[in-house]
């Protein structure tokens, strides 16, 4: 599915990144442990987590993955925007829990 | 040997938000230079692990990066409290961090496992008082 695709199914806020919005994501994980993405995630795309910090975005940035969704209406701080949009990184807000959000970009094809 | 590119960071300790300027800049370079994405990452992942490690528990020092043609030397030296066990630092799920840390998203114990499994060597030089010194080295 496209990024697009994920906006909608969560019916997310896109904090920055529109311009990216048709890239194509095929697996997710969703942690707020960065420490364990660091560890345990190989090739997925997009993560999903409850955590705001600046290094949410690095850690996205080492893993090359292409879009965060925070969960539960988080929402960041600008610094933190501005960062993943030097990045290319695209930014999603979801009033949805991350179990639920997980669940329905499973459900929806998006692989683990 | 051959050529060698040097890049020599100043990590600082006082800024959690800034943890991983270093390894950006390096991937970036990498990147510039035709090194395959799957080598890149290998060495952005095992930097940043060391770089957030120096933040944390040693109030930060100094990263330096050699990259040759065939592979990188990166040295990872602080002046920190040192690791008085490096047998149980190395063990999967230890960690000295402080719950704050845990709070930052950090601190489950992966830190220097997963530096050992991305690279093709590591060295760790510690004293207790004195400081640590990681030494990595990842082939492309």
């Amino acid at each position: 599915m496209t990024i697009r695709e994920v906006v909608k199914l969560l019916d997310a806020e896109i904090l920055c990144g529109e311009e990216h919005l048709d890239t194509e994501i095929h697996t997710a994980c969703g942690s707020d442990m960065m420490s364990d993405v660091l560890a345990y995630v190989k090739d997925q795309s997009v993560l999903l987590t409850g955590l705001l910090n600046p290094q949410v975005v690095r850690t996205a940035e080492m893993m090359d993955m292409l879009c965060i969704v925070f969960v539960r209406g988080k929402r960041p701080e600008q610094p933190v925007i501005d960062l993943a949009e030097s990045k290319g990184i695209v930014l999603l807000s979801t009033e949805k829990r991350l179990f639920v959000a997980c669940g329905i970009l499973y459900t929806n094809g998006l692989g683990g | 040997m051959g050529e060698c590119i040097r890049l020599e960071y100043d990590v600082d300790g006082e800024n959690f938000a800034s943890a991983g300027h270093a390894s950006e800049s390096v991937k970036r370079t990498l990147k510039q230079m035709g090194v395959s994405p799957a080598s890149v990452r290998r060495v952005a992942i095992a930097m940043y692990e060391g770089e957030i490690n120096m933040v944390i528990h040693a109030h930060g020092g100094r990263a330096i990066a050699e990259i040759y043609p065939d592979r990188i030397d990166i040295y990872l030296r602080d002046t920190g409290p040192g690791i008085a066990d490096v047998d149980l630092a190395m063990r999967a799920g230890y960690s000295t961090a402080t719950e704050n840390i845990r709070s930052l998203g950090f601190g489950a114990g992966m830190g220097l496992p997963n530096m050992k499994k991305y690279s093709d060597e590591m060295k760790i030089d510690t004293a207790v008082g004195v400081g640590t010194t990681v030494f990595l080295r990842i082939r492309f």
